[in-house]
């Protein structure tokens, strides 16, 4: 009835390891999922899952992918918009390639790539931390994005430079290029990020996950108690990369359609880090919130002034949507530096104790 | 072989046998160095006193030279208009300190970056709003004839503004280490920067000591903003130039002065020599990434930069 822990017994140890140990949480993510599969496709509008709820999707992959670096394993990295781009580029060769290879296959194979570039610039954050390594990654970032700009083998020699979604088909339903519906990218959106986010919460209760944390809260302790930094570390940056790689896969075949380079961009990068620290550095739940606030803040900030009835000139408001999305990022990070997902415990701790707090 | 020769020869080959030009897109590189320490130098000075990564940086100094733009096109002269400039900087630092420092007091480096990333997108639809968007020119006077300079029989072709920047940027320097150095408060700056509970207990207030900090970068911004104005024009694409000052920063050293100068002007030259010799082999365009690149192979061999602090780690 009431959100209660007292008087949940556990009788083995399968039950007490669960993902979710209390009951109503489990219903709560059980319904959840059922509405997402279930009820959102039906409802939704064109206009909702085009705008919001794919990109939402494609972003919370993106963030729980650097939130297993940043997060977890503690190395900062502003090259994520470039892993995405191995990932969708990628995808785009296989695809093109071998035209009857299933498409998440194209993904999965694609994230394999990203994960290998990612090692590769993983390299110097044996050597480099904090900041210096941040700056580091920036030039897989500006590297990556130029590669993929001048290199034509890449987008298959195409004068305009720009890649294009081809139109794949799973089990008879078209998922990929222009004539997909949007329920459908949603679902297949849907059902990759649900198994990878599943995935990634597993791996950090595990072992791995435990050696990541070992080194982000200290190296040189970590190290001495066995942990071997170099494995861990570019273990950390392979999975982070592979996830960022399938995302960026997922912006370019369900989400966009069709892009340049420019959508991989430095800003792509920052996107996902807000996302992550606004969510909650090293929760997964965290990187949903952070990725729902940052891809409705902007639009809920275009529409609020038509809703009241103002009208302004578009530059302008342009600008002060700017401003309002600068200072609310500096207010969150007053409020509630650990971000959404300590917000979100805060809630749940006085939800155990209501109706009756002390 | 032969891609091996256009890589490792023939650059050097073309630079042994035209060596004005060589030295011409040296000194270009120099002084575009410049430019770039003059970004990295406000940058150096905040990550010193407060150990925050200030990526406002560029921002302000694309709000600085907006501010000073503006003022001029209401017809206040130049001298007043950066007077005024001068004094907004000023109120923007005690803003900062009272409404976004002062809160995230020992919150940890991350978070206090992502804060001005935050005070970045403020800071630009602020300036924005205030002074609208579309590309200004700034004109502070400063003359821009190119200068034959006579070499070794021949002339190579320099821009005399980009020789003002070069004095106007060594001065600057010269006035920053005189500060630092010389007067009761830059002692103070540095006493903060080595440890910031050791200043506060022998009677350091920290809060001064950021407002100051954040001052006068941000007038190095404006200097910054009034050089690269002048030569750009005054448009959004300036705050950009702060990715730029990124890798001459890590190069230098985040913590040292002197790096910020001498990472500018490695980054300057390294940048104009690969892009003209090396950067028509593989399709142009490199200046984006190669300063990162440059700065990466750095790092491993000094992951504290040229100038930093050496990073000791204790258990």
């Amino acid at each position: 009835m009431f959100y209660r822990e007292a008087g949940q017994f556990k009788s083995d140890y399968g039950a007490d390891q669960a993902i979710f140990p209390i009951p109503q949480d489990r219903y709560v993510v059980i319904a959840i999922l059922a509405f997402a599969f279930l009820v959102v496709p039906m409802i939704a509008s064109e206009y909702w899952l085009q705008a919001i709820l794919i990109p939402f999707l494609v972003f919370s992959m993106a963030a729980i992918g650097l939130n297993l670096l940043t997060g977890y394993a503690g190395q900062l990295s502003l090259g994520t918009g470039g892993f995405m781009a191995v990932g969708g580029y990628m995808t785009y060769k296989f695809t093109t390639f071998w035209p009857e290879l299933n498409i998440v296959a194209c993904f999965l194979l694609s994230g394999l790539c990203a994960a290998g570039v990612g090692v590769l610039f993983g390299i110097p954050s044996l050597r480099i931390k904090g900041f210096y390594l941040a700056v580091a990654t920036l030039a897989a970032q500006f590297f990556l994005v130029w590669t993929f700009n001048k290199v034509p083998w890449f987008y298959n020699y195409n004068p305009s430079g720009t890649v294009t979604a081809p139109p794949r088909t799973i089990l008879g339903v078209m998922f990929t290029g222009p004539e997909a519906s949007a329920p459908a990218r949603y679902l297949l959106a849907l059902s990759i990020v649900v198994v990878f986010a599943l995935a990634a919460k597993n791996l950090v209760r595990g072992r791995i996950g435990r050696s990541w944390m070992a080194i982000r809260d200290m190296d040189i302790a970590a190290e001495i108690i066995g942990f071997r930094p170099f494995q861990t570390k570019l273990l950390a940056f392979a999975i982070s990369s592979f996830y960022c790689g399938v995302a960026g896969a997922m912006s370019l075949f369900l989400w966009l359609g069709s892009v340049e380079t420019e959508a991989y961009g430095i800003d792509i990068s920052f996107q996902v880090l807000f996302m992550v620290i606004i969510g909650g550095l090293g929760s997964i739940l965290g990187s949903f919130l952070g990725a729902a606030f940052i891809t409705l803040m902007p639009i809920l900030l275009t529409n609020t002034p038509q809703f009241f009835g103002f009208s302004m000139a578009s530059d302008l408001q342009k600008h002060i949507e700017l401003m309002i999305f600068g200072g609310l990022i500096i207010f969150f990070l007053i409020a509630e530096p650990h971000g959404l997902a300590r917000l979100w415990q805060i809630a749940k701790e006085k939800l155990r104790r209501w109706p009756f707090p002390y | 072989m032969e891609t091996l020769t256009a890589f490792l020869i023939t650059p050097f080959v073309e630079m042994a046998e035209y060596p004005v030009f060589f030295a011409e897109v040296v000194a270009n590189g120099l002084l575009t160095g410049i430019m770039y320490s003059l970004v990295a130098l406000g940058f150096v000075l905040i990550f010193k006193a407060s150990e925050t990564f200030n990526f406002a940086q560029g921002v302000m100094v694309l709000f600085a030279a907006l501010t000073l733009v503006g003022l001029q096109e209401h017809g206040v002269p130049t001298w007043l208009a950066i007077g005024i400039t001068v004094g907004v900087m000023v109120l923007l630092a005690m803003a900062i300190e009272k409404v976004m420092l002062r809160p995230l007091i020992n919150q940890d480096p991350f978070i206090l970056f992502m804060a001005t990333i935050g005070l970045t997108f403020f800071l630009e639809g602020f300036g924005e709003t205030l002074w609208g968007s579309n590309v200004k020119r700034l004109d502070v006077g400063i003359p821009e004839q190119p200068l034959e300079v006579p070499l070794g029989g021949d002339f190579m072709l320099l821009n005399e503004f980009d020789l003002w920047a070069a004095g106007i940027g060594a001065v600057m320097v010269l006035g920053l280490a005189l500060f630092f150095h010389r007067t009761t408060i830059g002692r103070a700056l540095r006493a903060v920067a080595d440890d910031h509970q050791a200043a506060m207990a022998v009677g350091i207030s920290l809060r001064t000591i950021w407002v100051v900090v954040w001052s006068v970068s941000g007038i190095v911004a404006l200097v910054a903003g009034i050089m690269w104005g002048a030569k750009s024009g005054v448009q959004f694409s300036l705050s950009l130039i702060a990715l730029k000052a990124l890798p001459v920063l890590i190069l230098g050293g985040l913590t040292s002065v002197p790096g910020a100068i001498v990472g500018g002007l490695i980054i300057g030259i390294g940048e104009k020599v690969g892009e003209v010799y090396w950067g028509p082999l593989v399709g142009g365009a490199i200046e984006n990434w190669f300063a990162y690149v440059l700065a990466l192979i750095f790092l491993l061999i000094r992951p504290q930069g040229l100038f930093g602090e050496r990073i000791i780690e204790r258990v």
